[in-house]
């Protein structure tokens, strides 16, 4: 019992980061795309561009790292 | 031509050496907790390894800035001209960023959580941080074995019963330090807020004009608290997860391979430090603008939109 146990709980943990990282790639691909296109499109605005992409960036990422507590409260608390 | 058969042949006897010294050298992997091991105590006080890293952190910048500032002359020469030149940088971006009125006021603080955080940070890459400390015994999990070398213990990697406590550890791996920042960051945008708006501030979190906005003030305080946990989570777990993959990388192939995630991580250290200064920034310039439709002009430069889900 304490075998199977253990071996869900890694299971979940590496299930949790791993589906929960799909979202953020895909938010943080299109995030970086559109910040592209448009440094393409207006290559003057590049530098405040870049900064409103770093910002966005990193609020997908937020949920990325939701996605990682819980691995890690699986991991080392649980 | 001569050039690319050196490029070949060097890239040939890399590769060699890293094979072979995947075979050869066998280096224990260090312990991986996210609690931070108790280096010694000041009467019952803990101190633990991630603070003894702090201050020397502190110490650093400290050294700096007074190298910068010891002898201050109109024509900036030598580590007052770097100094300068890392503060007038940084302050212009703020003012970009922030508009020339909140950047006077709210520099210093987010300028301060820049340089504490980058340097935390970038002490990952240290040698010595995490390796250097004192071997102890434990009753259970992975232990190595204990070998001397001139005198000097050292972890083979053999079986055994023993496991390091480093004196120094990456400071923003310990979620005491990184949740500490995140509730300074927090904390002072209320502050900010109030200062500013007076107790008009709290109408953004308690509207009872109509059920609409009172759900959205609501959501205001819900997304007020999640900041904490993902300004603390963010910091925390993009350095664990870099330390851990330095650790794992050295004890795969222990020559080489890491390098270039050595380069990773300077990278995503000042990315890691950079976006926690802005953020902090963002959401006190939106703290202290007035909320909705009645938007003054100087919050034309507010990237708004994306802090408001």
């Amino acid at each position: 019992m304490s075998l199977n146990l253990e071996f869900l709980k890694f299971l979940g943990a590496g299930l949790a980061i791993g589906l929960g990282a799909i979202g953020p790639g895909i938010g943080i691909g299109l995030v970086v795309m559109g910040a592209v296109q448009a440094m393409g499109r207006n290559p003057e605005a590049a530098g405040e561009i870049r900064t409103n992409m770093i910002v966005g960036i990193a609020f997908a990422e937020a949920v990325a790292i939701y996605a990682l507590v819980v691995a890690l409260l699986l991991l080392f608390v649980g | 031509m001569g050039s690319r058969k050196k490029t070949i042949l060097i890239s040939v006897v890399i590769l060699i050496l890293m094979l072979l010294s995947a075979l050869i050298i066998k280096i224990p992997l260090p312990e991986i907790t996210m609690v931070p091991e108790v280096v010694f105590r000041v009467g019952g006080l803990p101190i633990v390894n991630s603070f003894i890293a702090v201050l020397i952190g502190d110490f650093f910048i400290f050294l700096v800035v007074w190298l910068g500032t010891k002898r201050m002359s109109l024509i900036p020469q030598g580590a007052q001209n770097f100094v300068e030149m890392i503060v007038a940088g940084a302050y212009g971006f703020a003012e970009d960023v922030a508009g020339k009125e909140n950047a006077r006021k709210y520099f210093p603080l987010v300028m301060s959580i820049f340089l504490f955080v980058l340097v935390s940070n970038w002490m990952e890459l240290l040698p010595g941080v995490d390796t250097i400390g004192v071997i102890h015994k434990i009753s259970e999990g992975h232990g190595y074995a204990v070998s001397s070398f001139l005198g000097v213990q050292n972890l083979v990697a053999a079986p055994g019963h023993y496991q390091l406590a480093a004196f120094a550890r990456t400071p923003s791996t310990d979620l005491n330090l990184t949740i500490g920042l995140a509730l300074i960051s927090v904390i002072y945008t209320q502050v900010a807020g109030v200062r500013t708006l007076g107790f008009g501030y709290f109408k953004r979190f308690f509207d009872f004009s109509s059920p609409l906005n009172f759900f959205v003030g609501l959501l205001e305080i819900i997304s007020e608290t999640a900041k904490i946990i993902s300004f603390s989570f963010r910091l925390f777990g993009n350095l664990f997860a870099g330390t851990v993959l330095l650790f794992v990388m050295t004890f795969l192939i222990p020559l080489f391979l890491v390098l270039p995630f050595y380069g990773l991580e300077v990278f995503v250290g000042f990315i890691q430090a950079f976006i926690f200064a802005v953020l902090t920034l963002i959401f006190l310039v939106l703290a202290v603008s007035h909320h909705g439709d009645e938007s003054s002009e100087s919050s034309e430069s507010v990237p708004g939109e994306l802090a408001d889900s």
